[in-house]
């Protein structure tokens, strides 16, 4: 019996070295463990042995016993850490040139800039209005001082609707709603008129690389008491910095619009070059030609319900078709309207 | 419009300033300069007076000539010229050798077998003219040798003015009011003009003229005869060049001049055929043949210039081609006028012919001006030809005065409207040098204003206050926020929302945001069998596709799909835009800001695309305003509409919009294998929706039971309405879990969730609500699957 015990351990031994793997492992502590195994066997074959004996075999096939459960879990630990390396060593490295391609939506680029302006304005205190696209002769002109005679009236330049309204040819159209509309909080809370206004406006002109009949601008209004250029010129200079998020050198130029008093074209410094050298972008000039603004006219302030003698205002115009083309480099204007997926899909977003 | 610094510093010293600096201030003051700046005569040195002493043929060729020119020093100078004008006894201009024009430097060099040294020029060569047929002729009594630049004012700097920046300025149509602006800017004193005296001829006789129009504000006019002189002083020529206008003859010329150098255009006539001068329209419509020999249809808003009854000219615009000047003309008379502004502008439109004149007399010119152009006129005339005499008395009608502006402010309005401290002598020197006339008693001011400012330019005090500001210089100015006080800002909801919409479409549901126009595509409509339907046209189009405003914005989108159909196997696009739907009462439109989407899939489950759109619609409105949405069935109000799955997308009893199918035959012309849906939503009912926000509800902490009946039906509807009717409250949940579409046996799987927040159910309350379910859909022949 001593020597199938000795024979027994000796035998595990060999064979624990040889399980590969947890499945035969746990397939060797079946055979020699479970209760049909051969360590157990030897405790069935006592039956024939002295009460002595029985006492001194069966610790030893106890001890047998404990020891191979421990081998083997000891065997199993090794396995199981030789699996995990082997799976590390099986995981191939990925490829990360290969291009992914996710399904995303996207916005329309005005919409980018236009969201942008609106931050800026928002940040400064400013309402974002909404307004309509077809106008009245009123609105468009008349309550913005421009007289029946004026040739931005002319057929030509304006679409004009078959009863008499039109499609509005320039945001300006809404500064008198919006006069009137916080008017009355500016007199009786002394709250600041501060509005902006984007909106598609419409010129009845034949279409290129450069013109388009169907355009963004953003009109934006400040009135209060004592507003004078001096705080426009500043205004204008921080609000274009903060848009092109670098410290821009604004000029003021005289310009005739008839709803300001005085009017301005506002050129900046290059974005290019930076105004000194000059170059093809800014046609060597050093400046860009970007906005018109001005103090807004006392008829119009009059028209808005607001005495002009007490308060004083000013208004600006951005071109967001424009700012949108110099922001993205967009080189034909009716790319925007084309409703092109291949161009427009590109801008999925900006912020 | 082209300035000559020579011509403006005719009327102001600017001595010892430089040009260049002056000309960008006056962009910055006054008006927009283009950016080309031209040096005339600055690439043009060693040009002389020359006169050709012998003229020989030159053996082999009949073109060229061989010359010896006397160019002042003591040898005669040879060279060969082939220029056709040439004859002994001729002066004319003469690059000599080492002379430069242009990139081209003279050196002696033979030429078809002889030596030239030096090149006779024609005037386009030295760049004074376009006359190229002949080299140049020196007319006047001029050494031999004398260096061209001396005699000839060649060098100039010319800048342009551009026109648009004009348009508010009718005093800047001139050297004389541009000269003006730089005696402000350079603050030197602005000369007074030369005049004739006109008085002189006041014994004479007047000229028989009359207006009978108020379209003409002033008609003034002068004869005179025995004018000998035909071609312009050279200078009078190169000027006139320079400025863009080509010689005619001298008395065109003249005209051409001072309508430069005043901003008056002027008009002569053969004296014989304007004996007597009526100014009026005409009731009848008919043609008549300008100068330039074109016949152009006068209608009865054309204010013309007659003769009696017999029309002459086209006032403000172009004289006829039958009271031109001839050969033997000999009595001329002079036409200086105003007319009504508006009249002149819709005049060129309707002829569509604009003309230098047209174009001073559509900014409102100064009536003050017609007779001293006049006086002007004579004065330099006689200057330039001794023998012309003036032979009537200055006819003289001005029917219309503006009126006279005076305007009155004080220190402190200027201080609050620039928002910086301008001194009180700065203003008053300011406005005096501008021409305004300017008293003031401490710091109260009154100005009045001069009256080639005042015919429409300056009439408020804010605009004194931009004359002050602009010659101050806004480069000076000293910059510095508002001070106000805060107050927040409210967002509108129907902006907060289209922004949330867009949102949610590009980022949850990778919709593409793409921009249309506001009016039918009509061609591309027709492409697609879709009516051009609205319900307002625009009235000046120009263009059939520009012309119905639309009245929904699907197919402007089904026309992006089909320009797009190569982009992608499936996409969806989508637009906030603007549609008129109808009329108000008071014929106004009624104008819509609509949200399209359409949604395209190549080939594809319709059935899926049209839920997918459900999802959209019902996500923006549980995300935006946590509220439900309903479809009500719909009958198509237009013709790309499928008349099956047409549902009104309901929120409460309100429609905020719809969503439907492409009518098959559109689909066939668009792509008949594809899957396309379409939604439209009313963006401001959209922001009208009240929000309910979100309801919060504490999850139950004890275990729920979830049961699954599947029910032999092809509509979910009769489920919902069983649950409903069970009224539960236990039920927490349900969810559509499994649907088997079939002719037969058809079938829809409900999952329900049942949970209490206070205890755990018990299997028996829970089957005892869906057995009730059960039972009731029994009743409508609905059974449970097995």
């Amino acid at each position: 019996m001593k020597e199938k015990l000795e024979q027994l351990k000796s035998q595990l031994h060999a064979e624990l070295g040889a399980a590969a793997d947890l499945q035969s492992l746990e397939n060797l502590r079946v055979r020699y463990l479970g209760k049909k195994g051969s360590i157990t066997d030897l405790l069935k074959g006592m039956k024939s042995l002295s009460h002595e004996e029985k006492k001194d075999f069966g610790q030893r096939v106890n001890a047998l016993k404990q020891q191979a459960a421990e081998s083997i879990q000891k065997r199993a630990e090794e396995l199981k850490a030789l699996e995990i390396k082997k799976e590390i060593e099986r995981m191939p490295e990925f490829d990360l040139t290969i291009p992914t391609k996710e399904d995303r939506g996207s916005y329309h680029p005005i919409t980018l800039v236009q969201r942008e302006c609106e931050r800026i304005f928002t940040t400064m205190g400013f309402n974002v209005e909404d307004y309509p696209e077809v106008v009245t002769d009123y609105e468009c002109f008349e309550a913005v001082n421009v007289p029946k005679n004026h040739p931005a009236r002319d057929m030509q330049d304006t679409y004009y609707l078959e009863n008499g309204e039109l499609l509005k040819s320039q945001t300006s159209a809404a500064q008198n709603a919006i006069l009137r509309k916080y008017g009355p909080r500016l007199m009786e809370e002394g709250m600041p008129i501060r509005a902006i206004f984007p909106g598609r406006c419409f010129r009845n002109e034949a279409t290129d690389a450069t013109h388009e009949n169907t355009f963004f601008q953003m009109e934006g209004v400040m009135v209060d008491k004592d507003i004078s250029i001096s705080n426009l010129i500043y205004f204008m200079k921080t609000m274009l910095s903060e848009v092109f998020q670098k410290d821009i050198k604004v000029r003021l130029r005289p310009g005739f619009f008839p709803f300001v008093e005085p009017g301005f074209e506002l050129d900046i410094s290059c974005l290019i070059c930076g105004g000194e050298t000059g170059c093809p972008s800014c046609n060597h000039s050093g400046w860009l030609e970007l906005c018109p603004c001005g103090m807004i006219h006392p008829e119009v302030l009059k028209e808005g319900g607001i005495d002009p003698e007490q308060y004083t205002g000013f208004a600006f115009g951005l071109g967001l078709t424009r700012l949108a083309m110099m922001k993205y480099g967009i080189k034909d204007i009716r790319d925007l309207n084309s409703g092109s997926l291949k161009v427009m899909s590109q801008f999925t977003d900006d912020k | 419009m082209f300035l000559s610094m020579n011509w403006i510093k005719d009327f102001v010293d600017l001595s010892g300033l430089d040009d260049l600096k002056l000309i960008n201030q006056f962009s910055l003051s006054t008006a927009e300069v283009e950016n080309e700046i031209q040096f005339k005569g600055a690439d043009l040195s060693g040009v002389v007076v020359a006169e050709i002493k012998s003229v020989e043929n030159h053996p082999e060729s009949k073109k060229l000539h061989l010359l010896k020119v006397d160019i002042g020093e003591e040898a005669l100078v040879d060279v060969v010229c082939g220029a056709p004008n040439v004859r002994v006894g001729m002066k004319t201009a003469f690059a000599k050798v080492g002379a430069k024009i242009g990139e081209i430097e003279i050196a002696p060099r033979p030429l078809a077998g002889f030596m030239s040294c030096g090149m006779c020029c024609s005037e386009k060569e030295i760049g004074i003219s376009d006359d190229h047929a002949g080299i140049m002729e020196i007319t006047d009594d001029v050494k031999n040798g004398t260096d061209l630049k001396d005699i000839y004012a060649i060098d100039d700097i010319i800048f342009e003015v551009d026109n648009k920046s004009l348009t508010n300025r009718p005093d800047l149509w001139s050297h004389y009011g541009i000269a003006r602006e730089f005696a402000a800017i350079a603050q030197r004193p602005l000369k007074a003009l030369a005049f004739d005296d006109l008085s002189a001829y006041d014994h004479l006789p007047k000229v028989d003229m009359k207006i009978e129009d108020p379209l003409c504000q002033r008609y003034s006019c002068l004869q005179f005869e025995n004018i000998s002189r035909s071609v312009s002083p050279v200078n009078m020529r190169i000027r006139l060049f320079y400025c863009g206008m080509r010689a005619i003859n001298f008395l065109a010329d003249m005209t051409n001049y001072l309508m430069l150098e005043m901003g008056q255009p002027m008009h002569a006539f053969d004296s014989r055929k304007v004996e007597n001068i009526r100014i009026r329209r005409f009731e009848k419509e008919f043609e008549f043949t300008t100068l330039d020999e074109t016949e152009r249809h006068i209608d009865t808003d054309t204010l013309m210039i007659c003769n009696g009854d017999e029309p002459v000219a086209i006032a403000g615009i172009m004289g006829g081609l039958d009271s031109e000047i001839v050969e033997d003309t000999n009595t001329l008379t002079l036409e200086s006028a105003t007319f009504d502004a508006t009249s002149i502008r819709k005049s060129t439109v309707r002829l569509a012919h604009r003309t230098d004149a047209s174009m001073r007399y559509e900014k409102s010119l100064d009536p003050e001006l017609t007779v001293a152009a006049i006086a002007r006129f004579v004065y330099l005339l006689k200057q330039y030809d001794s023998g012309v005499e003036v032979v009537s008395a200055l006819t003289d009608d001005y029917a219309y005065h503006y009126p006279q502006v005076t305007l009155s402010f004080d220190k402190a309005y200027v201080d609050r409207y620039t928002g910086i401290r301008i001194d009180n002598d700065t203003i008053v020197n300011t406005l005096k040098r501008l021409g305004f006339g300017v008293e003031n008693d401490g710091d109260e001011f009154t100005v009045t204003v001069p009256s080639w400012r005042a015919t429409k330019d300056v009439t408020i005090k804010a605009d004194i206050i931009e004359e002050i500001t602009r010659i101050y210089g806004y480069d000076n100015f000293e910059i510095h926020t508002a001070n106000a006080p805060l107050f927040p800002t409210r967002p509108e909801i129907v902006k907060k929302d289209e922004d949330n919409v867009k949102d949610i479409l590009v980022k949850h549901f990778n919709l593409h945001e793409l921009h249309s126009y506001v009016w039918n595509y009509a061609d591309e409509f027709k492409e697609l069998g879709i009516a051009n339907e609205g319900v307002i046209k625009l009235k000046n189009a120009t263009n059939p596709n520009i012309e119905t405003i639309r009245k929904t914005m699907i197919p402007t989108q089904l026309c992006q799909i089909k320009s797009n159909l190569g982009y992608a196997p499936s996409y969806g696009i989508f637009e906030v835009g603007r549609v008129v739907t109808g009329m108000t009462d008071d014929n106004l439109c009624i104008e819509e800001k609509h949200l399209g989407i359409t949604l395209y899939q190549k080939g594809g489950n319709v059935r899926e695309q049209y839920f997918k759109m459900k999802a959209i619609v019902e996500t923006l409105v549980d995300e935006l305003k946590h509220q439900t949405v309903s479809f009500k069935k719909l009958a198509p109000s237009f013709d790309f509409e499928h008349p099956v799955n047409l549902n009104a997308v309901m929120v409460g009893d309100t429609q905020i919009g719809r969503i439907g199918l492409i009518h098959p035959s559109v689909l066939k012309k668009l792509d008949k294998r594809a899957s396309v849906v379409f939604a439209e939503l009313d963006m401001d009912k959209f922001a009208a929706i009240e929000n309910a926000s979100i309801r919060y509800e504490e999850p139950s902490k004890f275990p729920g039971i979830e049961i699954d009946l599947s029910f032999l039906t092809s509509r979910f509807a009769p489920i919902a309405k069983a649950i409903k009717n069970a009224s539960c409250k236990l039920i927490k949940g349900v969810d559509v879990i499994d649907i088997y579409e079939a002719k037969e046996n058809a079938s829809i799987a409900v999952r329900l969730t049942f949970s209490d927040n206070t205890r755990t159910l018990t299997r028996e309350e829970v089957t005892a609500v869906t057995d009730a379910i059960i039972a009731d859909l029994e009743k409508d022949g609905i059974l449970l699957k097995k």
